[in-house]
C-alpha cells in the first residue's frame, strides 16, 4: 500500500480535477449530479490522502518522490515530480477534510443559486490545484498549480459576476497576487540558472539538497527573497494584503475554503517547503532573508489585528483576522519555528473554516445581512451556530487546553522568544494575542448577545446540511488540540522528523500562563468595552479619527490609488497625448503636405488629362458598383471567402503536383 | 498505440477546423478571438510535432518557434480584447453582424 500510493501520488489531485471537468460539462439543471460528483471526488481524495498519510508515520523523516521528464530541450532536461513527506501529508489531510466540510456546507448555502453546477466545478478545480501545490516536487510544478489556484480564486471571488463590486474584487485579487508572482517567477528562473534544477529532492541532486544548495552560494538570499514576494502576494502579507478583505465579495464557502483555510496558506507552505534556501548560511538560525520574513510578518500581524477592531462587516473582520494570523505564521517561520508555524497553519485551517462557515450560517439566517450592527441576540435563535462559532472563536483567541489555537500560538511565542536578533517580535506578538481576543469578543457580542437589531429579529437556524459541517469542524478543532499538547508532542516531532514520547510534566509550561493571562485580559477588555452593543462603536465615540483610520484599512487602498495607480494613469495619459498630438501631428503634417501637392496637380489634371479619363472612369465605376454589392461589411463573410480561397489554392497546388 | 506524426497532424487539423468554424460562425467577437487562438494553437502543435518526429537530435527550432508564437499570441490576444472593448464602447454591441461599417 505504502509503495503504491507513493508511486501514484498524482491520483490525489487527478480525482477532483476529473470531477471538475465532468461537472463543467453538465447542464445547469443537473444540480444533484454536480454536488454528488464534487463530494464523491473529495471523499476519494480524502481517503487517498489518508492512505498517503499512514505510511509517513512509519519512520521519522519519511520521504518518497517520483520524478519524470517533462521535456528535453537541447542540453536541458526539465523534470517534474511529486513528493510525499510529513509536511505534504498533513497538508493533504487538512485540505481534503476542510474542503469536504465546505463542499457539504455549500450544498445548503448555494441551494437557491442558479449557477449551482458551475460553483461546484470551480470548487473541485480549486481543490485539485491546491493539492497539486502541496504534492509538487518541483518548483515549476508548484508554480503552475499556484497559478491555477489563483485562477480558481479569481473565478470564485467573481462568482456573482453581475455584481460590479465582485468583478472588481476578483480583478484586484488577481492583479495584486500577480505582482508577487512576478517575484516568484524571477526567483524560479534565477534558481534554475544557478543550480540547473527545479526539483526539490532528487536523490542528492535536488535544489534543496546539499549539491543544489552548494551551487547557490550568496545568491540564495536573493532567490529566497524573490520567492518570498510570491508568498507575500498569495498569503496576504503587508504591503500586498489589500486584496484579501475585498475577496470577501465571493460566496461565503469560498471565503472559508480559499481565503481562510487553504489557498492563503500556500504562501506559508511555500516558505516552509523551500526553507533550506532561506536558512542557507545561517548564523545561529538568522539570515537576512529570514529577518525580512519576520518583520513583514510582525507588521502584517499587528496592523491587520488593529484594522479588524474597526470593521462592521462580519466577513471582513474574519478576513483581517486571517491576514493577522498569516502574519503570525510568517513570524514563526522567520524565527526558525517552522514546525510551530505549520502546526498553526493546520489548526488555523480548521478553526478559520469553522468561523467562516459559521458566519455564512449567520448571514444566511439573517437574510444575507453582513453588518454586525444589524445582528445581535442570535444566541437563542441559532444555538448550533452559536456554540460552534464560540468554539472557533476560543480557538482563534487562544483559550488554552481544549482549543487547538492556544497550543500552536504558545509554540510560536516560545519560538519568537528564542530569536537572537531582537525581543521586539515576541512582545509585539503578545500584543497581537490581546488584540485577537479583543476583536473576536467584540464580534461575538455584536452578533450573538444583546437584543436583536434589524434583520436579526427574523433570524432562523440553518438547515442540517449546513450545521452538520459546522459540528464536524468544531469536533476537529477540539480533537486536533489533543495532538498539539506539549505533553504528547507527536505532531511536532513528526513534522520535525523525530519520534515522540508522552510526558505529562510538559503540559504545564510558564509560557502557557502568560498566554492565558493575555487571552483573559483581551476577552475581559472586550466584554468591558463592548458590553452595550449599538449603532456606535465605543471606540468610534471616544477616538473617532483613529476609528475612521482603521475602518478604512489605514487608507492603504487610497494610498496605492494616489501613488501606484496615479502613476499608471499618468503614464497612460502621457502616451495618449503623444499618440493624439505628436504622432497624429506627424501624420497630419504629411497628410497636409500630400493634399497641397494634390491640389497643385489637380488643376493640371482637370484641364489636361480629364477629358479622356472620364470615360474610363465611368466604366470603372460601373464595375465597382457591381463588385461593391459583394462588400456586405460582414467580417465573417470575408473570412469565409479567404478560407475557401485558401482551400481552392491548396487543391490547385495538389492537382498541379 | 504509439503516437505517430499522422495522429498529431490529424489532431492539429481538427483543432484548426474547429477554430475556423468558431471564427466563421460565432457572432460574439470574443468567441471569434477564441477561434483564432485555437487556429494558432493548431499551428503551434504542427511545429512541435514536426520537430518531435524529425531525426533526433534535431536543433530545437520547432519549440523555439512555438514559444515565440505563444508569446506573440498573448500580445495579440491583449490587442484583440482591447479592440473588442473599444468596439463595444462605440457600438454598444459585440455582435459582429451589427458591425458593418466596412460595407461598400
Amino acid at each position: 500500500m505504502s509503495n503504491w500510493i507513493g508511486a501514484h501520488l498524482w491520483l490525489i489531485l487527478a480525482v477532483p480535477l476529473a470531477g471538475s471537468l465532468v461537472i463543467l460539462s453538465l447542464t445547469n439543471s443537473r444540480r444533484t449530479a454536480a454536488a454528488a460528483l464534487a463530494i464523491v471526488g473529495q471523499v476519494l481524495a480524502f481517503v487517498l490522502s489518508l492512505g498517503a498519510f499512514l505510511p509517513t508515520l512509519q519512520a521519522p523523516g519519511y520521504r518518497v518522490f517520483t520524478n519524470f521528464t517533462w521535456f528535453t530541450f537541447g542540453e536541458q532536461t526539465l523534470r517534474l515530480g511529486f513528493l510525499l513527506d510529513p509536511l505534504t501529508a498533513v497538508m493533504l489531510v487538512m485540505i481534503t477534510l476542510v474542503s469536504l466540510c465546505i463542499f457539504v456546507f455549500s450544498v445548503g448555502y448555494m441551494a437557491s443559486d442558479k449557477n449551482f453546477t458551475r460553483f461546484f466545478a470551480y470548487l473541485s478545480f480549486f481543490s485539485a490545484a491546491m493539492l497539486g501545490v502541496v504534492l509538487a516536487n518541483s518548483l515549476l510544478l508548484l508554480f503552475v498549480c499556484w497559478e491555477l489556484v489563483g485562477l480558481a480564486s479569481y473565478l470564485l471571488i467573481g462568482f456573482w459576476i453581475k455584481r460590479p463590486s465582485a468583478a472588481a474584487a476578483a480583478k484586484k485579487a488577481f492583479i495584486i497576487t500577480r505582482i508577487g508572482d512576478l517575484g516568484f517567477f524571477l526567483g524560479m528562473l534565477w534558481l534554475y540558472g544557478q543550480s540547473g534544477t527545479l526539483l526539490f529532492y532528487d536523490g542528492g541532486n535536488g535544489a534543496l539538497e546539499s549539491h543544489g544548495l552548494l551551487s547557490l552560494g550568496a545568491s540564495a538570499t536573493f532567490i529566497a527573497l524573490l520567492l518570498f514576494c510570491g508568498a507575500v502576494g498569495k498569503s496576504g502579507q503587508f504591503p500586498l494584503h489589500v486584496w484579501l478583505p475585498d475577496a470577501m465579495e465571493g460566496p461565503t464557502p469560498v471565503s472559508a475554503l480559499i481565503h481562510a483555510a487553504t489557498m492563503v496558506a500556500a504562501g506559508i507552505f511555500l516558505v516552509a517547503r523551500v526553507y533550506p534556501l532561506f536558512s542557507l548560511g545561517a548564523i545561529a538560525g538568522v539570515t537576512p532573508s529570514l529577518t525580512v520574513v519576520v518583520w513583514i510578518g510582525v507588521v502584517t500581524a499587528l496592523i491587520s489585528a488593529l484594522i479588524a477592531l474597526a470593521q462592521w462587516d462580519i466577513k471582513r473582520i474574519l478576513a483581517y483576522s486571517t491576514v493577522s494570523q498569516l502574519g503570525l505564521m510568517m513570524v514563526s517561520l522567520g524565527v526558525g519555528g517552522v514546525v510551530a508555524g505549520i502546526m498553526h497553519l493546520l489548526a488555523h485551517g480548521f478553526f478559520k473554516a469553522l468561523l467562516f462557515l459559521g458566519s455564512g450560517s449567520v448571514i444566511h439566517g439573517c437574510h444575507e445581512e453582513q453588518d454586525i450592527r444589524k445582528m445581535g441576540g442570535l444566541r437563542g435563535r441559532m444555538p448550533v451556530t452559536f456554540l460552534t462559532y464560540a468554539i472557533g472563536m476560543m480557538a482563534l483567541s487562544g483559550v488554552p487546553l481544549f482549543f487547538s489555537g492556544a497550543w500552536t500560538k504558545e509554540e510560536i511565542l516560545h519560538a519568537t522568544l528564542q530569536w537572537p536578533v531582537s525581543r521586539a517580535p515576541h512582545f509585539l506578538m503578545l500584543a497581537g494575542v490581546v488584540l485577537t481576543a479583543l476583536y473576536m469578543t467584540r464580534q461575538m457580542i455584536y452578533v450573538f448577545f444583546g437584543h436583536p437589531r434589524g434583520s436579526a429579529e427574523h433570524a432562523h437556524e440553518s438547515p442540517p446540511v449546513m450545521t452538520a459541517p459546522l459540528i464536524v469542524l468544531a469536533v476537529c478543532v477540539i480533537a486536533f488540540s489533543v495532538m498539539l499538547t506539549p505533553a504528547w508532542p507527536w505532531l511536532f516531532r513528526y513534522l520535525a522528523g523525530a519520534t515522540a514520547s508522552f510526558a505529562f510534566s510538559q503540559l504545564i509550561q510558564p509560557g502557557l500562563f502568560i498566554a492565558l493571562a493575555l487571552v483573559v485580559l483581551g476577552i475581559a477588555l472586550g466584554v468591558l468595552i463592548y458590553r452595550r452593543p449599538g449603532e456606535l462603536d465605543p471606540m468610534e465615540q471616544s477616538l473617532p479619527a483613529l476609528f475612521r483610520f482603521l475602518q478604512h484599512g489605514m487608507w492603504l487602498d487610497e494610498l496605492y490609488d494616489r501613488t501606484v495607480l496615479a502613476f499608471a494613469r499618468g503614464a497612460a495619459r502621457t502616451s495618449d497625448w503623444l499618440d493624439r498630438y505628436f504622432w497624429d501631428g506627424l501624420v497630419r503634417g504629411f497628410g497636409a503636405l500630400g493634399s497641397s501637392l494634390g491640389s497643385f496637380t489637380k488643376g493640371f489634371d482637370e484641364r489636361a488629362i480629364n477629358a479622356g479619363a472620364n470615360d474610363a472612369a465611368a466604366a470603372a465605376r460601373d464595375l465597382g458598383g457591381l463588385i461593391s454589392r459583394r462588400h456586405s461589411g460582414q467580417i465573417q463573410t470575408y473570412l469565409g471567402v479567404v478560407a475557401v480561397g485558401m482551400l481552392a489554392l491548396l487543391l490547385l497546388y495538389a492537382w498541379l503536383t | 498505440m504509439n503516437p505517430t506524426l499522422q495522429l498529431f497532424l490529424i489532431i492539429s487539423a481538427a483543432l484548426f477546423c474547429i477554430g475556423l468554424l468558431a471564427a466563421l460562425s460565432r457572432r460574439h467577437a470574443i468567441f471569434i478571438l477564441i477561434g483564432i487562438e485555437m487556429m494558432l494553437a493548431a499551428a503551434g502543435l504542427n511545429f512541435i510535432a514536426f520537430w518531435r518526429f524529425a531525426p533526433q537530435p534535431a536543433p530545437p527550432t520547432g519549440v523555439m518557434v512555438t514559444v515565440f508564437a505563444i508569446a506573440i499570441a498573448a500580445a495579440e490576444a491583449a490587442v484583440g480584447l482591447a479592440l473588442v472593448i473599444t468596439v463595444y464602447r462605440h457600438y454598444r454591441t459585440t455582435n459582429v453582424d451589427q458591425i458593418d461599417q466596412l460595407k461598400g
